[in-house]
């Protein structure tokens, strides 16, 4: 795969709630835990000195509790909320040096946001609504409705151009809130814990949804959540944060499998562990005496997704990456992953699809 | 995050006989030795023996007949202004505007209401009018509005009132359009800079503390007698509260939309056109209401300044006596018609609007056939109107004078078989609350009253309450009319307390059984539509002219204010707090002193607040009717020039004794944290059900 530049790069992000806040970086106060800096200045850090990379076409999961500073984080992308300090790449284009009109452009064009209590206007229909980010920049009625009506339809909501948001439940208006992100054809999408407030059922289309449209549109997103599950579900790579800072960037089976500290361990200790991790994490270097004739598979294979396979043949799974073995998998591995992991021990072999 | 153990309100969930041993506790609070009624109650009557050691004496009573130095000042002032009229540039800048407002009046007069020479009567006769008026109300707000505006507009008419009615009209919408004009390119600044609005609203704060009566004073030194200084008192009363609603909806527009609508890009222009002013137009239309509503109370009283409509007929029958009541009825009457017409239809035009923007309010189509067809009528009636005399004049008709009459005799009926009742009433009140009180807070000493005051004020508001009151007591000591405006206190505290306990009554009733609720908010509501002036006329006819009466009155039109106030503070009260009492086994009366009142306590003290400052709004208007006290001397001032001065004063002296108060209950209201955001809330004057 060749390596292109990132969508979205972001570079030593500081915010820094309270007046004088700029002062404080650089300076050793910044380096003092949150209560230690509010109750010395008053000041709260939201974020401090996060960095990262997000390729394009990737899903990037932000990942934290209430108050880690997630939300903040996401806002400062596009400057809803000014960072403090740090370099926020898009495109090749320094967001934080950007102007007003600059960055009334990067919203228009480059970047779109969906949130987490929609913020629909409720004195316009639905297809109003999508259409209004066209509307801002100066897109005649007719056209704009035209496009704004294409993805009401992609979102699922067709027929109901017409109608107001309060004549919607919360599942649709979010859809709404996704048509209108997606209006203006952004190549990168911004997610603010979009299905939170929606009920688990609802919650779980949602997010069907947005698989669907990330395979069908091949957008950049970073997506802000609390739930682990959808992280896991959702995310090429999740960053978690706490406090403002990074504890951990990784893939989901990275994550699941070596967490860095206890936090974070505490945090995926209710993942089933078989639908997260990958043979990468379960198989062990192989031997002279291994058996060569088990089923082969890549590396980033999911546990539940081989187990059948693996215990249905008499030998070991071979790992292979890029042609060459690099692993061996054992019926154990597989079944302490599987078995272990399940609070019923019923036979795993038939759950698993 | 660091919540300090605070004190709550209502129901702790520890025991409350070892509040220091709950666990988790950091610093228990050392229990005051005397409870605060205590001290308030020692105060009293350290007050009470002082006042009968000075036995009359250094209360600086101030005969009604003479002035003072510091009055005259301001006779002078008078005289000074209007003598430099031609040099002074203040002057000839409010002489212009007085001759804008007063040619704008007589152009809108000679076109609805008096004759517009050569012709012998106006422009368009009453027949148009009521066509052009049911056009305006079914294309805003319904047929049905229409018709009630028409049939309103008749009764007037009917009534004998039909010119000064159209009089109110013109003050009232012209002062409208121009405190519009004004307020809402404020309230859009206020709304989309911090700064401006952290500047304007203290303004706003104390305007909207004045009665109205005073801005009469002021305005008269400037102005000369006419429509006008009542256009310019009816705008500065009326432009507050378009300006506070709208700048609080532009304001409260959801942050999450704004958010979602900044993110795709548009431009600070683009937000207010597109997002916020679309998102508070129910409110800023809620605002108009209130600023109509205003506007009309005011242009009523505006009659004193010789403003032309109803306030005249009206003053001239109260000033009359009580011979005159069956006329001040129907004049009264002509008023309240006039109220509910323009409530109802600017009401049922914010909710149809409302309606209309989320794609209710049935078919387009044919509601624009139908206004079409309805505007070909009102051009047809119009042309009638200046066709036939007797559509242009409204025809003189047996209906007022009759309807007078009938009320004049069932007043004198009534006050001649239940005199004994009445005046039994009033007797009782008078000896048993009144007179005492007046003999503590007018009667003691000066310097004893104003001590007790400003100690009561720290007990009851803190250091910065009694600070102001100090400054305020000051003030009016100043002014030379403490006498007086210790006896307006009087009548002020007096009805404030009657209108607290019925407030609390009916109050909690309304909350806890939704029938009541149901029958008496609509009455609640109108009640607080109707101008303060016409409150005086049952009141003035059961009592007759005096003290009582301007308090009777004072009560009545505070009520329902602080009513309402009290309802919603016990509706709010959670339900699973009212749950957890009833599941441990409360009696009704224990959930209401318990549990309902305790933790309604804010709006309680709000309730007060609100009723303070109605009350004396209304105890001033009652000079009128011979309250007496500063009222009367505000009166004073208007009807004879060399006592200007002295009406000026009166007029500083209940701004003085409105800040005093509204600072102190204020100061109280902050100090209890179970009201959070209520106070602003509450300064906006928005009925609660406007606001839900």
């Amino acid at each position: 795969m060749s390596e292109s530049s990132p969508a979205l790069q972001v570079d030593g992000l500081w915010k820094i709630f309270g007046q004088r806040a700029d002062k404080v970086i650089g300076t050793p106060d910044a380096l003092l835990s949150r209560a230690d800096l509010k109750a010395k200045n008053g000041c709260v850090t939201a974020v401090k000195d996060v960095s990262f990379d997000v390729a394009p076409g990737e899903v990037f999961v932000v990942m934290g509790l209430s108050g880690s500073g997630k939300s903040t984080l996401v806002r400062c992308l596009t400057r809803l909320i000014e960072p403090t300090a740090g370099q926020i790449t898009i495109d090749g284009e320094d967001v934080t040096k950007a102007s007003e009109s600059q960055l009334r452009e990067l919203r228009r064009h480059k970047v779109s946001m969906v949130f987490q209590h929609f913020g629909l206007l409720p004195h316009r229909q639905v297809i109003d609504n999508v259409a209004y980010g066209l509307e801002v920049r100066g897109v005649k009625k007719a056209q704009r409705r035209q496009q704004a009506g294409d993805l009401v339809d992609l979102v699922g909501l067709t027929g109901y151009d017409e109608s107001y948001p309060d004549q919607l439940s919360g599942g649709m208006q979010q859809r709404v809130g996704l048509a209108r992100a997606l209006a203006n054809d952004p190549a990168i999408l911004l997610f603010d814990e979009p299905f939170s407030a929606l009920d688990p059922l609802i919650r779980r289309d949602m997010q069907n949804e947005v698989v669907r449209l990330q395979a069908e549109l091949k957008k950049t997103m970073v997506f802000v959540t609390h739930d682990l599950q959808e992280a896991l579900k959702l995310g090429d790579r999740i960053l978690i944060m706490r406090d403002g800072e990074i504890v951990q960037i990784g893939r989901p089976a990275e994550v699941v499998a070596r967490p860095v500290d206890d936090y974070v361990r505490d945090f995926v200790s209710d993942v089933p562990r078989s639908h997260v991790l990958t043979l990468e994490y379960v198989m062990r270097a192989p031997t002279p005496e291994d058996s060569r004739e088990g089923p082969v598979m890549s590396m980033d294979t999911i546990v539940r997704q081989a187990a059948q396979a693996a215990l249905a043949s008499a030998h070991p799974v071979q790992v292979v990456s890029d042609g060459k073995l690099v692993g061996i998998v054992d019926d154990d591995a597989i079944l302490r992953v599987v078995v272990a992991e399940e609070s019923v021990p019923t036979a795993p072999t038939k759950q698993a699809v | 995050m660091t919540s300090a153990p605070t004190t709550e309100p209502g129901l702790t969930t520890s025991p409350p006989q070892t509040p220091g041993e709950a666990p988790g506790r950091v610093a228990p609070r050392p229990r005051r030795v005397v409870p605060l009624w205590g001290w308030l109650v020692a105060v009293v009557v350290i007050w009470w023996v002082a006042s009968r050691i000075g036995d009359g004496r250094a209360v600086l009573y101030l005969p009604g007949q003479e002035t003072t130095d510091f009055q005259d000042r301001f006779t002078d002032l008078k005289a000074d202004l209007i003598a430099g009229r031609d040099t002074n540039v203040l002057m000839q800048v409010v002489g212009a505007v007085s001759d804008a407002f007063n040619g704008v009046v007589e152009q809108l007069q000679g076109l609805v209401s008096t004759p517009d020479l050569p012709r012998p009567v106006p422009q368009i006769g009453w027949l148009g009018v009521l066509g052009i008026a049911g056009w305006v109300s079914l294309a805003i707000a319904g047929w049905r509005h229409a018709l009630g505006t028409m049939a309103s507009l008749a009764a007037v008419g009917l009534l004998g009132y039909w010119v000064d009615g159209m009089d109110t009209l013109i003050i009232t919408f012209f002062s409208v359009a121009v405190s519009l004009a004004l307020g809402l390119p404020l309230a859009v600044w206020m709304g989309t800079s911090r700064r401006v609005n952290a500047v304007v609203t203290p303004v706003l704060d104390v305007l909207q503390t004045f009665p109205a009566f005073v801005y009469l004073a002021p305005m008269a030194l400037f102005f000369s007698l006419g429509p006008a200084i009542a256009v310019a008192v009816t705008v500065l009363y009326a432009l507050p509260p378009v300006v506070r609603i709208s700048a609080h909806a532009l304001r409260s527009v959801s942050e999450t939309t704004i958010e979602a609508t900044t993110s795709l890009g548009q431009t600070g222009w683009q937000r207010l056109i597109k997002v916020q002013l679309p998102m508070a137009r129910p409110s800023i239309i809620v605002g108009v209401n209130q600023t109509m509503m205003a506007a009309l109370s005011i242009s009523v009283i505006a009659g004193f300044v010789n403003g032309p409509g109803l306030g005249k007929p009206v003053l001239r029958a109260l000033t009359a006596g009580s011979n005159q009541v069956g006329v001040a009825f129907i004049a009264g009457a002509s008023i309240v018609f006039i109220a509910i017409m323009l409530d109802r239809v600017t009401t049922a035009a914010s909710e149809r609007s409302e309606l209309v923007a989320r794609g209710g309010g049935g078919n387009r189509r044919t509601h624009r056939i139908v206004l079409a067809v309805a505007g070909a009528a009102a051009l047809v009636s119009v042309y009638v109107s200046r066709t036939y005399f007797s559509f242009a004049e409204f025809p003189d008709t047996e209906v007022g004078p009759k309807v007078a009459e009938a009320v004049q005799s069932a007043t004198d009926w009534t006050t001649s078989h239940f005199s004994g009742l009445t005046t039994g009433v009033q007797e009782t009140v008078t000896t048993v609350f009144i007179n005492p009180l007046q003999d503590l807070v007018a009667g003691s000493p000066w310097f004893v009253t104003g001590l007790a005051l400003i100690v009561l004020s720290q007990l009851l508001a803190g250091w910065r309450g009694a600070l102001s009151s100090l400054a305020c007591l000051t003030g009016i000591y100043v002014t030379d009319l403490w006498y007086d405006a210790m006896v307006t206190l009087t009548s002020v505290l007096v009805a404030t307390l009657f209108v607290m306990v019925v407030a609390v009554v009916l109050g909690v009733w309304m909350a806890r059984r939704r029938l009541v609720d149901r029958l008496l908010r609509p009455l609640l509501d109108a009640a607080q539509v109707m101008p303060s002036f016409v409150y005086l006329i049952p009141v003035l006819a059961l009592f007759g002219p005096g003290r009582f009466t301007a308090i009777v009155a004072a009560f009545i039109y505070a009520v329902p204010v602080a009513t309402k106030l009290v309802a919603d503070g016990v509706r709010q009260v959670s339900e699973t707090t009212v749950e957890a009492a009833t599941a441990a086994g409360s009696t009704p009366w224990q959930l209401i002193t318990k549990v309902q009142l305790p933790m309604a306590r804010g709006n309680l003290v709000l309730a007060a607040n609100q009723g303070l400052l109605f009350v004396l709004a209304m105890v001033v208007i009652g000079g009128l009717v011979g309250g007496g006290a500063l009222g009367y001397d505000s009166v004073l001032g208007f009807s004879r020039g060399e006592f200007f001065g002295k009406g000026v004063s009166a007029g500083i002296a209940i701004v003085l004794l409105g800040i005093m108060v509204d600072r102190v209950a204020r100061g109280a209201a902050e100090r209890d944290r179970s009201a959070p955001g209520l106070l602003a809330r509450l300064r906006t004057r928005t009925p609660a059900h406007h606001l839900s």
